[in-house]
């Protein structure tokens, strides 16, 4: 309630404020010279210290890829470690320009908070981890399997669901009153699957003994969609964040790498083209230059690098790409095109 | 003459004293088995060390990794029964201490560090010299210098890379936020406590309504108030750093506490130490500078450390305004999925634990030395 209360106070202030305050950020970023750049205190793969001091990650690489487009200089962001319990404060209150920090869009915080968020950086969502002894490569195979699950929980709710859903036998599933429990009880072998939301899952995993034994199942049985935020009321920046994004992934989807992308400016392909500014203006409108998607690029790589760099198939965390997947190969991920 | 006799001419030799008084097996008696109670004790200790001790060993030196030499990181320490991934803390160790500080300058950390030990010994030290030109130098001069050395930027001539506050972190930023907030609550502290008894009406009621104030609200709001709500009532443009923020929180916030410590002090002076101050012809300011003071302090000696070593682990609260301090830096190096293992997280709090134990330690072992430095009179 307290916490409802704050966030209460905090939005309507800023309502009052933001219109005025915040008229053009981009102007002040560009005064300024770096990106205020919010993430989390650590969450594996999404934002982290690395080996060399500096914030790596999936939501990172984001913030990074906003820098370059800007700046044409990914390092030309600030970090702003913050917690769940003030992110929204903090992004309100203008100490930091963009929110990229696991954060699941929901219509109240899209709504209700005088933030709206710009796209899913990732489709996160329940999903089940097995050993892979078991021979299981889908959820779909999870009939009758001893299943430990935290009770009372909304992870409880969404395995009844879709077990009943798919016809799927529940009864040996064991309950347990913590996540700790649940944990344990699963590497004591006491149960054959175990789960709750695939990254946590994946950051889990590298904790085990033997992490290799262990697989993440491709099904995502529920919605959290985590993307970057931005406070509302400034078009012109939420278009330069959301290009972003959609820049990373339309990169992919033609094929364009950080390797290749010098090699592509010179592509007869429209789409490549109008993408890396070899024809046509886009950058224009949202006050970017030409080449702003090639900046991109060229700084941070696509979508599915920045995947797999952080936490593809080859990191520790090994998340399938699953439903995070181009439309194009079966997942959700899809961008407008430029045009 | 014959030889016999019977007065013996060579001493006896020394027999050793009997078992029962001396020795290990006496010391036991008399302070392990001395009675019934204390037996049942003893041995409840014993069962309680073989208990704890075994376990304790094999996390902490038996079953752990202490070198990495493949580079494995996390993986090293993937495997069953692993006990404390201290590999983890040699491979972080730059980042404990020194936060995102760039790694090529944090020999201005070092430099800084160096300066403030060797001007504190001086003054920590008793009877040693020049403690007048290193007090000079520490509380005037030394601030400048160290910021100049933290954040960078141009002084006397000498241009050194911007470094914002944002990058700095680790037990370095522990050290700086408690060490100013030791550094400015106790005059503060002080001050407030005076006023609280001054007779002046309007001094009085400020100090207590200030001491009232910040003693009843709790750090973390103290925190989160001036991290997060102060901005949204300054004009826009005007942001004062996060950082900066958090420390005038902290530094009011202690001043408050500090300021009843001392108030304790001043109360337990005696009225006949004022009146024979101001029969001496004392002014009011040179009786508290001379006279009561110097008692006062000594006498709360105990509750000022105690509030320095609250103050020094209430540090880690700032974590919660996104500042990274040593626990936070602990805590964040252990989600790279690269050290990944059973256990780096669990080593991770217990260096960190060691450390916080270690600067409390020698805070409270300097008090009691002053403490009997100082018992001119009192020492029971």
């Amino acid at each position: 309630m307290q916490k409802k209360l704050l966030t209460l106070a905090v939005a309507s202030a800023m309502a009052a404020t933001s219109s005025v305050a915040y008229a053009d950020l981009l102007d002040d970023v560009i005064a300024r010279g770096y990106v205020q750049c919010g993430v989390t205190e650590g969450v594996p793969g999404f934002s982290f210290p690395d080996e060399n001091n500096e914030w790596s990650g999936l939501e990172v690489d984001y913030c990074r890829a906003l820098a370059a487009a800007i700046f044409d200089d990914p390092d030309a962001v600030r970090y702003t470690p913050t917690t769940s319990q003030a992110r929204f404060e903090t992004l309100g209150s203008g100490n930091i320009d963009v929110l990229s920090r696991t954060t699941t869009w929901t219509m109240t915080r899209d709504t209700d908070l005088g933030l709206t968020f710009v796209g899913t950086m990732f489709y996160d969502g329940q999903g089940f981890v097995v050993r892979e002894s078991d021979g299981i490569s889908s959820a779909l195979e999870l009939s009758g399997a001893a299943l430990c699950i935290e009770s009372g929980t909304t992870t409880e709710l969404n395995a009844a669901d879709y077990f009943a859903a798919n016809g799927l036998d529940l009864s040996n599933a064991v309950i347990f009153v913590t996540r700790d429990e649940v944990v344990q009880a699963y590497l004591d072998g006491r149960c054959d699957v175990y789960t709750t939301d695939a990254s946590a899952i994946a950051a889990e995993r590298t904790q085990f003994p033997n992490p290799d034994e262990h697989v993440i199942l491709p099904e995502i049985i529920s919605k959290e969609p985590l993307g970057p935020v931005v406070r509302s009321g400034d078009t012109r920046w939420f278009n330069i964040a959301r290009w972003t994004y959609f820049a990373l992934l339309n990169a992919e989807e033609l094929g364009v790498t950080q390797a290749n992308v010098d090699e592509m400016l010179g592509s007869d392909n429209p789409e490549i083209m109008r993408l890396l500014g070899v024809e046509g203006d886009f950058g224009a409108p949202i006050g970017l230059s030409t080449d702003w998607a090639y900046r991109i690029i060229k700084h941070v790589g696509n979508y599915g690098e920045v995947y797999d760099r952080h936490v593809g198939p080859n990191t520790p965390l090994a998340i399938p790409r699953g439903i995070n997947a181009l439309w194009t190969d079966g997942g959700i991920q899809y961008a407008p095109p430029v045009r | 003459m014959s030889d016999l006799s019977y007065v013996r001419k060579e001493m006896q030799p020394e027999l050793p004293p009997p078992t029962r008084t001396t020795g290990p097996i006496a010391w036991m008696r008399e302070n392990l088995f001395s009675s019934p109670s204390n037996t049942i004790g003893t041995i409840l200790a014993l069962v309680f060390v073989a208990w704890i001790v075994p376990p304790l060993y094999s996390f902490l030196i038996g079953n752990a990794v202490f070198s990495d030499p493949e580079g494995l990181r996390g993986e090293a320490c993937r495997f069953e029964g692993v006990g404390a991934c201290w590999i983890f803390i040699q491979g972080r160790i730059n980042f404990f201490i020194y936060g995102f500080f760039p790694f090529d300058e944090i020999w201005r950390i070092n430099l800084m560090f160096a300066i403030g030990v060797v001007l504190l010994i001086p003054l920590l030290t008793p009877k040693a010299p020049f403690v007048r030109t290193a007090a000079v130098l520490f509380f005037l001069v030394y601030p400048f210098v160290a910021y100049w050395l933290m954040a960078g930027g141009t002084f006397l001539g000498v241009a050194l890379r911007p470094v914002p506050t944002g990058q700095w972190g680790g037990l370095t930023l522990t050290l700086i936020i408690s060490l100013i907030g030791i550094i400015v609550s106790m005059p503060l502290g002080i001050l407030l406590a005076l006023g609280r008894q001054s007779k002046l009406p309007i001094v009085k009621t400020f100090c207590v309504g200030f001491i009232e104030l910040w003693r009843a609200v709790p750090l973390i709001t103290v925190l989160f108030m001036a991290s997060v709500m102060f901005p949204l009532f300054m004009p826009q443009g005007v942001n004062p750093d996060t950082l900066l923020r958090a420390i005038i929180g902290i530094c009011l916030f202690q001043s408050a506490y500090m300021a009843e410590v001392v108030r304790g002090g001043l109360q337990a002076m005696p009225r006949g130490q004022f009146e024979a101050a101001y029969a001496l012809g004392l002014s009011k300011v040179k009786t508290m500078g001379l006279v009561i003071l110097p008692q006062a302090l000594k006498h709360v000696i105990p509750g000022i450390v105690n509030n320095f070593i609250a103050l020094f682990k209430d540090t880690s609260l700032v974590s919660i305004i996104g500042i990274f301090e040593l626990l936070n830096t602990v805590r964040s190096a252990g989600s790279d999925a690269n050290w990944s293992s059973p256990t780096h997280a669990v080593t991770g709090y217990i260096f960190a634990g060691f450390l916080f134990w270690a600067f409390c330690f020698a805070m409270s072992r300097y008090s009691i030395f002053m403490e009997n430095r100082l018992h001119t009179g009192h020492k029971r």
